[in-house]
């Protein structure tokens, strides 16, 4: 419960449904570090805050469940926050949700629910699991809100995994979920969805990741360098790779007669390339540490739609995999994809269906 | 009449004692109001790394604010070494402020002892009895403190409610300012039916004390002998070695399970309605290890695997034995889920 809507409904919903519960919050980063972060007036989509606390103690307090808060933070720091930053340092765009889904909420969180008597976790997540008799495996769906579809960030789940969870707002909509609350006399039914990644307060993670050094009293590699164009001249300076992602247009301040976008970068010689909107146009990527949930490991090609980053539209392509275990596949898009991003996930799908997905190299 | 009860409990003249809001705040008073009191020359004070954050955090306070501190850590068995105080101690010392007993392991501290060591220097011993007053005899002359801090709830008197004992004769500034109520070191209107209650609570508590410690000890002997009967690398933190054990207060008892997470022990226990504690709860009510066991030099895995075990008056053999029970199950049932735990 992170005292959000979703999650406060999934408690109301199971409890109307006559399930025993128990309310748990994750606390995954201590609020005081880093305060330099925080502009006065306080910061927007923090996680862990004690607002968010207060807030799921009094929605289980209004329905009377079990409710405890557990400590997760030496964990998410290691699993999460360290990953996080050095991809960013070795010029990757990480995805710090599903590192967090992957190893702290359907692992260790899953692993305390599990030895406090609990045989099931339920989460708020946009997201539908299945059985399927004749593979015998579980499958997972896109939530019907596709607009909020959170299966980008959930490709990372196994099979036993998946045989315990449950995701009771896949069915719903948003405006359904917000009209449940209202039903169920949440306390947060109005409450503004959040945004951003939980722990990077106003979503600026450069600022993040200085602070971060600052903390630790490590002096970061010096990762500032040249603005080159895709012919090599040098357009200008920057201050560190980590503050640049593909596809970026803004913050480069480099004067040219057309939009520049990031093209790559370069942690190597420390170079952000830029070029033109046309230069991000990819057609082929490889994926690795693919984890195939709805089918069993291909062994030869198949078509799937394949979505490279959460908000970009699926696309058509072959995936085709790279030896014999299918760890590795290469995808290759009928159209050219724009912004293709190393760290960012490839996720597949069939219709709703996820068929796997693994992270682009 | 509700002075001279609470008194009578510590052993001291009724006008020796100052009303406070609880235990917290009798630490502030006894801490700032001794610093305030005293010339700018003496601004060292000597504590302990196992203190309670009220001690801990006005500590701070006073680094914060110019100050030396000196936090001394206790050995294994939780103990602090009275020479390891008198080897912190400077001609500018002002207060050494130690703690009766521990709140998470039970263990008592040798106050009399280390109040000579500090008396012979010059400086003024503060003690936090919270965890002592109500539950073992306490006599503040015997112990040689200027200063002692209770709890009223600690001893069931209603929450809100505690005491300062000041020594005559000893300089402290009030922390507050206002009217001249309690003899000039605490302005503010009595709370005057909370102290009545905590003069009954200490009057009940003084009558019983003999029994009930007798009680409650053999209470928490068969809980920490059925413990580690029935679960297997188990073992009591701050109890001392085998043969010359520590004293400590008859109702704490503070045990380690190796191979899992206190937390989670804690959640399982509460759902069978038993609630025990782990570590210290930060501000969002997560539990951060202690940094009592810590500062004894527990491994980290070690600590956030320990659980604090409190008995009341309410409590019985009964309850205890049913305890044990919730314990010995729930700790099976982590470890088999542990990837830590590899049981021999």
């Amino acid at each position: 419960m992170s005292g959000g809507v979703d999650s406060s409904v999934v408690a109301g919903l199971l409890q109307r449904r006559g399930q025993r519960i128990v309310g748990l919050t994750m606390q995954l980063w201590n609020q005081r570090r880093l305060p330099e972060l925080v502009p006065e007036g306080g910061a927007t989509g923090r996680c862990c805050s004690l607002d968010d606390v207060y807030d799921a103690r009094h929605v289980a307090q209004h329905l009377g469940i079990p409710y405890y808060v557990v400590n997760f933070e030496a964990g998410f720091e290691e699993q999460v926050v360290k990953p996080f930053i050095d991809d960013y340092l070795a010029g990757r765009t990480p995805i710090p949700c599903t590192l967090c889904n992957n190893f702290i909420k359907f692992d260790q969180f899953l692993d305390l629910a599990s030895g406090v008597g609990a045989s099931r976790i339920a989460t708020g997540h946009y997201a539908r699991i299945g059985f399927d008799d004749a593979s015998g495996r579980y499958q997972m769906s896109r939530g019907a809100d596709h607009s909020k579809d959170q299966t980008y960030f959930l490709f990372g789940l196994k099979q036993e995994q998946l045989a315990r969870t449950d995701f009771p707002l896949g069915a719903f909509t948003k405006p359904e979920v917000r009209a449940l609350a209202r039903e169920l006399g949440l306390p947060v039914a109005a409450k503004p969805d959040s945004q951003e990644i939980c722990f990077v307060p106003n979503g600026d993670y450069a600022a993040f990741i200085d602070a971060y050094f600052r903390e630790r009293g490590i002096a970061p590699e010096k990762t500032s360098g040249e603005i080159r164009d895709t012919q090599g001249r040098v357009l200008g300076e920057h201050a560190g790779v980590h503050h640049f992602t593909i596809g970026q247009r803004r913050g480069l301040r480099v004067a040219a007669g057309e939009p520049l976008y990031v093209i790559a970068t370069e942690p190597a010689s420390q170079r952000v390339i830029v070029g033109r909107g046309e230069d991000l146009l990819r057609a082929t990527l490889s994926a690795k540490d693919m984890n195939w949930i709805s089918i069993a490991p291909i062994n030869q090609s198949i078509r799937a739609r394949v979505k490279i980053r959460n908000k970009h539209v699926a696309a058509d392509a072959t995936v085709t995999p790279i030896g014999n275990d299918a760890t590795r596949v290469e995808v290759h898009f009928d159209e050219p994809q724009r912004a293709i991003t190393p760290g960012q996930a490839a996720v597949f799908y069939d219709e709703d269906l996820v068929l796997g997905g693994g992270w682009i190299e | 009449m509700a002075r001279r009860e609470t008194g009578a409990l510590l052993g001291c003249e009724p006008k020796e004692l100052v009303f406070t809001s609880g235990g917290t705040e009798a630490d502030n008073l006894a801490i700032f109001g001794s610093v305030q009191a005293n010339s700018a020359q003496h601004k060292h004070v000597i504590t302990t790394a196992i203190e309670h954050p009220a001690v801990l955090n006005p500590c701070r306070e006073l680094e914060r604010t110019g100050a030396a501190v000196t936090y001394i850590r206790p050995g294994s068995d939780g103990l602090i070494d009275p020479a390891d105080i008198r080897g912190a101690l400077r001609p500018e010392t002002l207060l050494v402020s130690v703690m009766h007993a521990n709140n998470e392991t039970g263990t008592l501290q040798p106050i009399a002892e280390i109040a000579e060591i500090v008396h012979e220097a010059g400086a003024l011993m503060h003690s936090d009895g919270v965890q002592a007053a109500g539950k073992i005899p306490v006599d503040v002359q015997a112990l040689g403190v200027d200063l002692y801090s209770i709890s009223g709830h600690k001893f069931y008197a209603p929450k809100g409610i505690g005491a300062l004992y000041v020594k005559n004769g000893t300089k402290l500034r009030p922390i507050q300012f206002g009217g001249k109520h309690e003899r000039e070191r605490r302005p503010g209107t009595e709370n005057v039916p909370s102290a009545v209650a905590m003069g009954k609570a200490a009057e009940i508590a003084r009558g019983a004390l003999g029994i009930e410690k007798a009680r409650l000890e053999r209470l928490r002997d068969r809980l920490e002998t059925g413990i580690l009967a029935r679960v297997p690398d188990s073992g009591v933190n701050g109890r001392g070695l085998a043969g010359r054990g520590t004293s400590r207060t008859p109702n704490t008892t503070n045990i380690y399970f190796d191979g899992l997470e206190g937390e989670a022990l804690v959640i399982s226990l509460d759902l069978k309605g038993f609630a025990v504690s782990s570590g210290s709860a930060c501000s969002s009510g997560a539990v951060e290890p202690s940094h009592v066991l810590l500062a004894m030099r527990l491994a980290p895995e070690r600590a956030r695997a320990s659980l604090r075990f409190s008995l009341g008056a309410s409590n019985n053999e009964e309850q205890v034995d049913a305890l044990i029970d919730a314990v010995a199950e729930s700790a099976a049932q982590l470890r088999k889920l542990s990837p830590t735990y590899a049981s021999a």
